[in-house]
């Protein structure tokens, strides 16, 4: 090599010009406008494995081991399938859910599925605040305390914050989920057995096994999270232009979503499963499990995890709710308002929180019913939404070129019969089955 | 007595021998030939082909009943008619604009007036309504005897908008011509509450006003709109529009929005403006944003430092400036150096004769165009300055800073 060749090489590095360094800045370009769109996506789905939904992973994990692990692929493609059609219909339209339910369905259709969504939801928060106290009895904190210091947090967080400090805060509490993946770890569970599991379809036709099949569909799809994720990226401005990143958002939320899934179950089956606690009913009951298992750090990781979940979940369905609520049925809507401009708002809001909270204090508080009421209340209000969803992104005048392809409509009509055919499954024998289901 | 356009809905309709001819399903106003009057109800009649009832063949109307004042055989078969605005399928659970309130708000329902004309009956729309009664008549109509629905009805909180303050909002420009949907309303609107009208908004219905605006009205919007928006918008236009609404903005609002875009199509659109304003712009947008230079206005008013008081006013009298940013002007001396600045209100209450060199500001105050925003808003704090001039390397001034850009920096900073 002469000189000339040298000096020029050393020009081009100089100048940024070798292909690497094309390819790094390719690379980061890309990233950067991957960045500006990703939050709701990642958000939706992480705040769907809140403390309902822990406590069926684990219950998953100690009753059966691995053996439910490979539900976790079909489900992640269900979750993305729906997932993506919301996250499109957003980008595309720059409406809500609920907007569009509302403009193309009229009023009643909407104000049914909105008050319906209204109790459901509360069901659920009363389940978010029943986390926060089972995960700070761990750490020794009466739920007295705990429960309303969560509530008022909840408050100060959404009340005082920007949209996108909210966010900020949200996607990092969504990185405290690797709580699940070191608990995991620590529970030395066999790694072999369980990626064997993951891959290999292990469907038994047992009453128990494949309730709890059940369970695990009807926790992590929830119909609130299609009209939350669907705000999210209206509210973020993204235009059609950015979809392939909205879709990547989709994409990667749903993936994650199912790995910290995957992790809980790992964690439980290779302690509480191994050695026999197999009758564990809730997570908090699992985090106290563990600690002579796998060691305190285990225990207390995996009750962190919950507790992450929980106050984070808490933080997002009031307002959520409140918004789609209140949007769907023409109301002001939004923390810019004053009380007085946004009345009705202001107290959806408030009773949420106030009454989601309040229940889990009382002495004799009907937990166990409430949290019942949420299951069966998702798996009735889950087939309408789904099925609004799929007329609405057939709608060609709404989506232009976007509409569902044919073979997409056919993956997302067999995921949507398959889901509303197991949630009904789930709230029949909720509601009328006397032993103990898969419980939240 | 009102009638409301639920109740109307589904009315049963009967001719002038008392037969029933079938149920109101639709009913439209035709805006070319009067804004307000219920000009057609769409009769559906089971199997048979649906009938209009034009608004000079009603005797009465009443909640569940309607009563022609001709015979079935009067009335024409429907066909549809895209300059007509249906109420139902237009207005009903659509989001409009409310002029008056400047937001946007979601019809729940339409409040209709009989008026008597030489033997007929015509309802004119006289508000939407917004609110809780609307909604509750939504819900309980046909469930509950209408009496029971007004009686809760007159207990809420009402909530509701004058037809004149309605403003439609429809995104295709040709149904738009037709319905003559004019926004004549929005563009007396301040453009910061039309911008923020429009974040309510879907991307079609804002492409939808903005191509009807004026080019002025469009140029103050897109610069009060959050930057996400500006460009999507601004990709979505016509170049030879967006090109003319470019040339209306201020040169520094101009480069903002172009340094977003994809660099063809600012190219394009660059080279769709004239050469004069195209070139400030090109000039601007050399400048690192995060810099003095990037922040900068290059239309700003400069004279001679030599010049009397009555010089320079006599001067700025004629020439065509823009008012709004108005109140400093920037001194030159015989090498077109900066020189300095004298504020406007210095100007007004100094004598005839006085010379610019003796109102001048102390101390004399420039940044040159690569200095860091930081220095900028240091030196904006410390002075207390509601313009700072820039200056090139010859210490010559090629443009100035205002006090508005700094807000917007910090702000979103």
């Amino acid at each position: 090599m002469d000189w000339k060749a040298i000096t020029s090489r050393f020009e081009r590095v100089r100048t940024g010009d070798t292909d690497l360094q094309k390819k790094i800045r390719g690379l980061r370009k890309r990233l950067t406008l991957l960045l500006a769109v990703v939050g709701p996506g990642l958000i939706t789905s992480n705040v769907d494995n809140d403390a309902g939904g822990i406590s069926v992973y684990t219950q998953a994990g100690a009753q059966y081991g691995y053996a439910l692990l490979w539900s976790l692929i079909p489900m992640t493609i269900a979750l993305y399938v729906t997932e993506e059609m919301c996250a499109r219909m957003g980008v595309v339209t720059g409406k809500g859910l609920s907007d569009l339910i509302r403009e193309e369905f009229g009023f009643r259709p909407t104000f049914f599925v909105m008050i319906t969504g209204f109790f459901v939801d509360l069901a659920n928060v009363v389940a978010e605040f029943a986390g926060v106290a089972a995960s700070m009895q761990i750490f020794g904190v009466s739920k007295y305390i705990a429960v309303p210091l969560a509530a008022i947090l909840v408050w100060i967080l959404v009340i005082r914050g920007t949209y996108r400090q909210v966010e900020v805060i949200f996607l990092f509490a969504c990185v405290l989920y690797l709580s699940y993946v070191f608990s995991a770890f620590l529970a030395k569970p066999d790694w072999l057995i369980a990626a064997k599991q993951t891959v290999i379809p292990n469907l038994r036709f047992e009453s128990g096994y494949l309730l709890m099949l059940t369970g695990l569909v009807g926790t992590t799809i929830a119909p609130w999270q299609f009209f939350y994720l669907q705000a999210g990226f209206v509210e973020k401005k993204v235009g059609p232009r950015q979809y392939p990143q909205a879709r990547a958002d989709v994409l990667i939320g749903s993936i994650s979503c199912m790995l910290i899934v995957f992790f809980i179950i790992v964690c439980t089956a290779a302690t509480l499963y191994v050695s026999g606690h197999r009758d564990i009913t809730d997570a908090a009951q699992a985090a106290q499990a563990l600690i002579p298992l796998a060691g305190k750090g285990a225990g207390i990781l995996f009750a962190f995890g919950l507790l992450n979940a929980s106050l984070f979940a808490a933080s997002i369905l009031p307002l959520s709710t409140a918004h789609v609520i209140c949007e769907g049925l023409g109301f002001e809507a939004g923390l810019d308002h004053k009380f007085k401009e946004a009345p009705i708002f202001y107290w959806l809001y408030t009773i949420l929180i106030v009454v989601g909270a309040g229940v889990v204090l009382l002495p004799n508080a009907p937990l166990w019913k409430i949290l019942i009421f949420s299951q069966v209340g998702n798996g009735i209000w889950l087939p309408f939404v789904v099925i609004f969803i799929l007329l609405l992104v057939n709608r060609r005048d709404l989506m232009g070129e976007y509409v569902n392809t044919v073979t997409f409509n056919i993956v997302a009509w067999v995921t949507a019969i398959a889901m509303i055919a197991l949630t009904l499954v789930l709230t029949y024998t909720a509601l009328f089955q006397t032993g103990t289901p898969p419980s939240p | 007595m009102d009638i409301y356009a639920t109740e109307l809905m589904g009315s049963k309709t009967y001719d002038v021998q008392g037969n029933y001819v079938g149920r109101i399903r639709e009913f439209f106003v035709e805006p070319a030939e009067a804004p307000n009057r219920v000009s057609h109800f769409l009769l559906s009649r089971g199997h048979f082909q649906p009938l209009v009832a034009k608004h000079n063949q009603i005797a009465s109307v009443e909640a569940g009943r309607m009563q022609l004042s001709v015979s079935e055989r009067a009335l024409e078969l429907y066909q549809p008619n895209e300059s007509w605005l249906a109420v139902q399928k237009d207005l009903m659970d659509q989001q409009i604009i409310d002029t008056r309130g400047r937001k946007v708000v979601r019809v729940n329902d339409v409040d209709l007036a009989p008026l008597r004309t030489n033997g007929n009956v015509e309802l004119r729309l006289t508000q939407v309504d917004v609110g809780l009664p609307g909604a509750v008549r939504r819900l309980l109509q046909g469930v509950v005897p209408s009496v029971v629905v007004r009686k809760l009805q007159s207990k809420l909180p009402q909530s509701a908008i004058r037809w004149e303050f309605v403003n439609l909002i429809e995104p295709d420009p040709m149904r738009r011509v037709k319905l003559r949907i004019t926004h004549e309303k929005l563009e007396d609107l301040h453009p910061a509450d039309l911008a923020e009208i429009m974040e309510h908004l879907s991307a079609a219905e804002r492409q939808g006003i903005i191509a009807s605006l004026d080019e002025e009205t469009a140029a103050a919007v897109l610069a009060e709109l959050d930057e996400r928006l500006t460009t999507q918008i601004v990709e979505k236009l016509d170049p030879e529009k967006a090109a003319d609404i470019l040339e209306e903005m201020a040169p520094d609002a101009a480069a903002d929005l172009l340094a977003d875009l994809p660099k063809e199509t600012s190219e394009e659109l660059l080279d769709e403006m004239p050469g004069q304003e195209a070139d400030e712009v090109r000039e601007l947008l050399e400048f690192d944003p995060s810099r003095a230079g990037g922040m900068m206005n290059t239309e700003f008013v400069y004279v001679g430092e030599a010049s009397t008081r009555d010089e320079v006013l006599a001067w700025m009298r004629g020439q065509d400036l823009n008012l709004d940013q108005l109140d400093t002007i920037v001194l030159v001396d015989a090498a077109a150096q900066f020189s300095g600045t004298v504020p406007v209100a210095r100007l007004l209450l100094s004598a005839g004769d006085a010379r610019m060199t003796e109102l001048k500001m102390e101390p004399l105050l420039s940044l040159p165009a690569n200095a860091d925003e930081k220095e900028v808003f240091e030196i904006f704090d410390k002075y207390n300055l509601r313009m700072l001039t820039i200056v090139n390397e010859h210490h010559q001034p090629i443009g100035t800073v205002t006090v508005d850009d700094v807000v917007s920096r910090l702000v979103k900073g």
